[in-house]
């Protein structure tokens, strides 16, 4: 394909126009500042845009192919590519970015530059995670990333910042470390090469493979986050101000799913195969455990992170059945757990501007206050819950099909998240938006104004979209996945 | 016996340093008045020269002169440029902070271009005798400058400890390299090679004597168990000092690990292998716990040093595998990588604790740095890319330069090794995330406006946009690393 360069557009141009919007400098400058990174994040977005129009569903192959080479003396290249699996989250990257800088705009009062600079690389750098075709390139995107997110929580973050951050940061560094470790073996084994592809097609045997096997586990699985290396997690996002919890669930959780189908599952499929009882046992334990442990949580954001944990247990159960209607939903739903939990920090995060409070006990009887608000609130909730008609509905009942198809019981134990899911959203909807109003605060509660109005607008109707016609989404990856499964049944022994 | 005239024209650069030394000596002497800007001046110009010279006479091919004590060639050449850079480097930081403390003395700089032309020996040596000359030369100049501050305490007391431990090296170094001598009857280093190849030396007394060369120079590189002096000298001496320490000297003691292990003993590899990873286990595992424990930067920083050099051991024992040296040029110029790599980063680190120094202030914790984002966000920025540069994160040339080892230490086949080396990294990358925390989180303690001068600012921000450029783009630094290493292996 010609043209012009859009996977590298849509990495480097909000890295360089961040790197402009830090140079605005001090609060002085921060309406210029705003209006610079919301420039920077549209431009952004559309670039993107071509990747999807221009996409050709009708094949597995990459597409949109830069290739460079960049440090010859190791024979790393600058080789960038998508297919159906990875194109939807770099728009989908572009897509939040947009809204966490509306969502920052008034909020967000000292070191706006800095504040807005980190978001807008950040989502340069996770471009260039989705769109890596080098395994060097890859990780230097994979790790950079941890730089700007770390010092948003650290900076704009609440009163145990510090300690989110660094823990944060450790916790995701010795996870991706190993996985180096396991690229400059296979950089070895492939005879002097990086290129992700190659390593698909290098034949390796079974001890090899499963040694890869966990050390690509222990990296992405602390990124998922998978249970028990999950406990990051909330840490991270209750610390976070808004705009960081969103990226954080809404792009970063997607990082360690994506590498699962690019490293782990392509690379070394048979122990892929072989570890994946296993790895269905922990996404269950996540999904029905976790899915326990967000019913008592007394923290709006702590909820809402441990239901990403669950949620994100259903995408690596689909992931490890190997079969096409559960990958697809697996892949479906990270989508839509993107716009939902999103939309869902973003709602708190409104609460949090009025009232400075995450604690579901502070709340109650808001919707008398906040009709508009309690309207969109519900939206979301029900698809966090998984309502017919809206985008988690369409992920979770793909995966429980494609469990249906793999064993009964694990289906089952799938379908019970369906009901906690609904338990502990609505639980807490409940008691935040219901009931009589709990106190002066909440009764002197101003209903969203426009800008609130416009992201939380655009957010449900992705959601609403996603959830009664998912054919552009699906379509989009088919060719891609069936490659995929095609690929992982051949044994490379 | 014949007296042959040799051939001059390959150290023009050490004889026009060492002339200039001389002439920096005289002049301040006369001009009394001016002789502080004068001896600055001259010695910068001095280096500058050298470095046109070196070039100039840059050849590419081996040759060797002064009865063969003396070798010009790829790497020497390399490393004494950087040399060069690395000095003038540190001299343009320290000035001011010397100034301020009323030491910036003309003899400081005579002893920096006497410490730069020991240095320069020492990389250019093919022989025992100059290695040691050339050792000794940078030593005692190092010796009188941690010292120089001699109304201090505790610098004195550190240049006591530096001087007592490092002759006890300097004895270590020589004993070895009597049994050297005695096994092979060389004090050269390609006619000890040669002896070795033919079977000539008795290997105990050879392997004794390797034994305590090891111990010199993993004294001089400055690794664990030899490491006692650098946390205590790093900290004592005048920051301007340590500054020049922990940059040129170590790219001296890699050259000559080099030309003492590599071109001398290499037949030995396997032998000098395993205790250089001994070494560099230590070196990574207590450099980085030990790191954790201090308040002080300048104690951090000199641990995080050790583990360094620890990184650049690893490089140089990932040469020859079962007798296989197909991998030695990739070993060695990885290790190399690292090392010139380290040196512009512990440059910038410095030359950050100096900026934030000034009259009557010594920025010596890391508490000083606390609030950096509010005093001045641009160099709060730069302090940061030298934290995670250090730490190993991408884009980086920290990273690049773990890269490139643990692919050396990969293709050896000591996977355990690599795994080690990244778990100690992440060791490692608390305490630099400490230094970025109360840099970005913290609110600052002291708000005095950071003054230097604009030379120091121009070439602080240069360091700093350095490392990050040079991390985007490592492929020149990598290849000219491998090529100043391709003619001589």
């Amino acid at each position: 394909m010609t043209g012009l360069p859009f996977l590298s557009l849509a990495i480097w141009v909000p890295i360089l126009g961040g790197l402009l919007v830090l140079a605005t400098g001090s609060d002085r400058n921060a309406p210029l500042a705003r209006f610079l990174a919301m420039l920077v994040a549209i431009a952004g977005f559309l670039v993107t845009l071509p990747l999807y129009s221009q996409f050709d569903a009708s094949t597995s192959a990459m597409q949109f192919v830069e290739i460079l080479p960049w440090i010859p003396r190791f024979n790393i290249n600058y080789h960038l590519g998508v297919d159906g699996i990875s194109v939807l989250f770099i728009l989908l990257n572009a897509f939040i970015t947009i809204m966490v800088v509306i969502a920052g705009w008034q909020v967000i009062r000292e070191k706006v530059a800095q504040y807005m600079a980190a978001f807008l690389i950040m989502s340069g750098l996770m471009n260039g995670i989705f769109s890596a075709l080098d395994a060097v390139l890859f990780y230097t995107f994979f790790e950079a990333s941890l730089i700007p997110l770390y010092l948003v929580i650290g900076i704009w973050g609440g009163a145990n910042r510090v300690y989110a951050a660094i823990k944060f940061f450790l916790y995701t560094l010795l996870g991706s470390l190993l996985m180096l470790i396991a690229l400059l073996y296979l950089f070895m084994e492939a005879g002097g090469s990086f290129n992700i592809l190659d390593w698909h097609q290098l034949p390796l045997g079974m001890g090899p493979q499963t040694l890869i096997f966990w050390a690509f586990l222990i990296a992405f699985a602390v990124k998922v986050p998978m249970w028990p290396v999950h406990t990051w997690l909330p840490d991270a996002h209750v610390e976070a101000p808004t705009g960081g919890s969103v990226v954080l669930a809404a792009i970063a959780l997607k990082l360690g799913a994506y590498g699962f189908l690019r490293f782990s599952l392509p690379i070394v499929p048979d122990a892929a195969q072989a570890m994946a009882p296993m790895m269905i046992a922990l996404s269950l334990i996540a999904v029905i455990y976790i899915g326990f442990v967000a019913l008592v949580q007394t923290d709006m954001k702590k909820l809402v992170a441990y239901s990403s944990i669950s949620h994100m247990g259903f995408v690596t159960l689909g992931f490890f059945m190997f079969n096409t209607i559960g990958l697809e939903g697996a892949l479906v739903q990270m989508i839509s757990h993107g716009f939902v939990s999103g939309a869902m920090f973003l709602c708190i995060g409104v609460l949090y501007d009025r009232m400075h409070s995450r604690n579901i006990a502070d709340y109650g009887g808001v919707v008398k206050v906040m009709p508009k608000f309690a309207a969109f609130f519900m939206l979301f909730a029900m698809a966090n819950a998984g309502l017919p008609g809206t985008s988690g509905f369409v992920g979770e009942f793909m995966v429980v099909l494609g469990a249906v198809q793999f064993n009964f019981w694990v289906a089952f134990g799938a379908a019970i998240t369906l009901i906690l899911g609904a338990a502990y959203t609505l639980w807490m909807y409940k008691r935040v938006m219901f009931g009589v109003i709990g106190n002066n605060h909440v009764a002197q509660l101003n209903d969203i104004d426009g800008r609130e109005f416009a992201f939380l607008g655009v957010l449900a109707l992705c959601v609403l979209a996603m959830g009664l016609y998912p054919y552009p989404f699906t379509e989009v990856m088919h060719a891609s996945v069936n490659e995929l499964l095609r690929h992982v049944a051949v044994s490379k022994l | 016996m014949n007296f042959v005239i040799p051939d001059f024209y390959p150290a023009a650069a050490e004889i026009f340093v060492a002339v200039m030394a001389l002439i920096v000596m005289m002049a301040t002497t006369f001009a009394r008045g001016i002789a502080r800007g004068l001896a600055y001046y001259l010695t910068q110009a001095t280096l500058v020269a050298a470095a046109f010279i070196t070039i100039g006479t840059m050849d590419g091919e081996v040759t060797l002169t002064f009865s063969n004590m003396f070798i010009s060639d790829l790497m020497g050449d390399f490393l004494k440029v950087m040399i060069y850079f690395t000095v003038a480097i540190a001299l343009l930081y320290g000035r001011g902070y010397l100034a301020d403390r009323n030491i910036d003395r003309p003899e400081y700089y005579l002893l920096t271009l006497l410490m730069t032309l020991g240095m320069m020996v020492m990389v250019t040596s093919n022989h025992m005798l100059s290695l040691y000359i050339g050792l000794e030369m940078m030593s005692l100049s190092l010796y009188g400058m941690v010292a120089f501050d001699r109304e201090s305490a505790r610098s004195t007391e550190a240049a006591m400890k530096y001087f007592v431990l490092g002759a006890l090296a300097s004895g270590l170094l020589l004993y070895g390299m009597s049994m050297v001598y005695g096994a092979t009857g060389s004090l050269e280093f390609s006619g000890i090679a040669q002896s070795i190849y033919h079977q000539a030396a008795n290997r105990t007394v050879l392997l004794f004597g390797v034994v305590f060369l090891v111990a010199g120079i993993a004294f001089k590189l400055g690794v664990v168990p030899f490491h006692m002096w650098v946390p205590d000298v790093y900290q004592g001496a005048p920051t301007a000092v340590t500054l020049m320490i922990s940059s040129a000297p170590k790219l001296a003691a890699f050259a000559m690990t080099m030309r003492l292990l590599v071109y001398g003993l290499f037949e030995l590899a396997e032998q000098w292998q395993s205790m250089l990873m001994f070494l560099a286990v230590l070196s990574i595992i207590l450099g980085n716990f030990a790191a954790i424990a201090q308040s002080s930067i300048k104690r951090m920083l000199a641990y995080s040093g050790i583990s360094h050099m620890g990184f650049v051991l690893l490089g140089l024992l990932s040469g020859v595998v079962e007798g296989d040296r197909h991998f030695a040029l990739n070993a060695y110029s990885s290790a190399m990588f690292y090392a010139v790599s380290y040196v512009i980063m512990s440059l910038a680190s410095f030359g950050m604790v100096i900026l934030l120094s000034r009259a009557g202030f010594e920025a010596e914790n890391i508490d000083d740095f606390k609030g950096l984002n509010k005093r001045s966000s641009w160099f709060a920025a730069m302090m940061m890319v030298v934290m995670f540069s250090m730490a190993g994160i991408p884009f980086f040339i920290g990273f690049f330069a773990k890269l490139a080892v643990l692919q050396a230490v990969v293709a050896a086949g000591y996977v355990w090794l690599a795994v080690l080396a990244v778990v100690m990294s992440v060791v490692g990358a608390y305490y630099y995330l400490r230094v970025v925390k109360v840099m970005y989180f913290d609110e600052p303690a002291d708000s005095a406006p950071i003054r230097a001068p604009a030379e120091v600012r121009v070439m602080l921000s240069a360091n700093g946009l350095a490392i990050a450029v040079l991390g985007l783009l490592p492929q020149g630094l990598m290849s000219v690393c491998a090529y100043a290493l391709l003619a001589s292996l």
